[in-house]
């Protein structure tokens, strides 16, 4: 090996185990920080989520621990989904109090809008929430909660209330109100809400079956 | 140490001579999609200041250890494991202000900025310098970014600080200002284009500003000699 190789390589192992060294403190800094914040992280992201339920599900409605008694359906068109979806089954005393589902409307202004949807026992919808969408700033972003009430319409309503021909925005004969100027999202939730409730009446009985008994949402589709 | 002079020569720099917004057009990605309103623009500018500063800090502080041809790596590996120490630790500590910024801090790391003032000024100076610099840089980001945010914010929605609320709480949507009360809204200009556009308009006032003082401080030249 002449002198001029011998000193290259020195060169490239003495910058190898300088990386190296850096990486390995880089590595030891993160997994430090990520196991002092994880329990907290955690804490918090559950919190969140159980907050969300509850804007869809009044809380004297049930009293078990939704988070727990969350299932995975398969796609089903009525949800408007193209992959397995989670639901949470709310109980009171051990009997069905309602339900929280997972909904897409694929038929928003710019793709899909993701949607939690909360209906009790008697197919009453109990509240609805945009959890995600890329409607237009300012024109179609008002179904977020955090823009605009008009979301909150749907409390209450029903397949009887109104009639199925009159789940419509009040442009095309419907009950349901929508700002001028952006009709395609707001008819898009409205007919996402309305196929929630079909798929509600279709899985009724199976949500209502007492706890620990087959579910045969679950196992239709493998 | 450094003398007052210094210091006010970095501030300089990074605040006017060489602002990353309008001068060295350095990280536009996040300039131009934060901007849409001041609040998210002031917290995205501070996030990335505070990154710049720790960046630069570690970065100076091991100049000495690191060979020249690693360099790059290395300091995109401190300043990616920095950021990502910041996320979780906003995410633990101050979770209603990360779900606001949440999506853009990991953002921070592409930066090219902040690789730029580690790379040009921290690998070969001072940590106190290089903190004092990534600091002022930082500073002359987030006004343009302010600016920016209100200019869009009054045109697109005539609001200044709307979404103030999610950073301070429900008790602070008083501080809304309605400049413009019953105002439609300008869509463009919260759209990217109006991004564009308005950091355009910025860029061509402060060129026409510094030609303006070039032309007077040559035409004063003269009667002085």
């Amino acid at each position: 090996m002449t002198p001029q190789a011998r000193l290259a390589l020195k060169n490239a192992l003495r910058t190898g185990v300088i990386l190296f060294v850096f990486a390995l403190i880089g590595t030891a800094m993160l997994a430090f920080t990520h196991d002092r914040t994880e329990p907290t992280i955690t804490r918090g992201q559950l919190a969140e989520k159980r907050a969300l339920l509850g804007q869809v599900l009044p809380a004297k409605l049930y009293d078990n621990d939704l988070l727990a008694a969350q299932q995975s359906v398969p796609p089903d068109d009525l949800l408007g989904t193209r992959q397995a979806s989670a639901l949470w089954l709310a109980r009171r005393g051990g009997e069905f109090s309602g339900v929280v589902l997972e909904a897409i409307a694929p038929d928003g202004y710019s793709g899909d809008i993701a949607m939690l949807i909360g209906i009790d026992a008697d197919g009453n919808v109990t509240g609805v929430r945009v959890t995600a969408h890329r409607e237009t700033p300012g024109l179609g972003d008002y179904i977020d909660r955090a823009k605009s009430a008009w979301i909150d319409q749907f409390a209450g309503k029903s397949l009887t209330n109104p009639e199925p021909k009159h789940w419509k925005v009040a442009k095309d004969g419907g009950v349901f109100d929508a700002r001028a100027g952006a009709t395609i999202t707001p008819r898009a939730v409205v007919k996402a809400v309305k196929d929630a409730l079909d798929y509600f009446a279709q899985h009724r009985a199976a949500f209502a079956a007492p706890a620990g008994e087959a579910q045969p949402t679950k196992e239709s589709n493998p | 140490m450094m003398t007052m002079s210094e210091f006010r020569s970095l501030f300089h720099n990074g605040l006017i001579k060489q602002n990353t917004g309008l001068v060295q057009l350095l990280g536009l990605c996040p300039l131009l999609a934060i901007s849409n309103n001041i609040v998210n623009a002031l917290s995205l500018g501070l996030a990335t200041m505070l990154v710049m500063a720790a960046s630069s800090g570690a970065v100076s502080g091991v100049r000495h250890f690191v060979p020249n041809e690693i360099r790059i790596p290395v300091f995109v590996l401190i300043i990616a494991a920095l950021v990502t120490v910041i996320d979780l630790a906003m995410n633990a500590f101050v979770h209603p202000l990360y779900l606001v910024l949440g999506i853009f801090i990991p953002l921070i790391t592409t930066n090219c900025i902040v690789l730029a003032r580690a790379d040009a000024f921290a690998a070969k100076n001072h940590p106190l310098q290089s903190v004092v610099d990534a600091v002022a840089m930082g500073l002359g980001l987030t006004l343009v970014l302010v600016v920016l945010g209100a200019i869009r914010e009054l045109a697109g929605q005539g609001t200044l600080f709307s979404g103030i609320d999610l950073v301070f709480g429900e008790a602070a949507k008083s501080l809304v200002l309605h400049v413009l009360p019953n105002y439609h809204g300008f869509l463009l200009a919260i759209l990217p284009p109006g991004a564009f556009i308005a950091l355009g308009l910025l860029i061509a006032a402060n060129n026409w500003y510094k030609v303006r003082a070039d032309r007077r401080a040559r035409a004063a030249l003269p009667a002085a000699a």
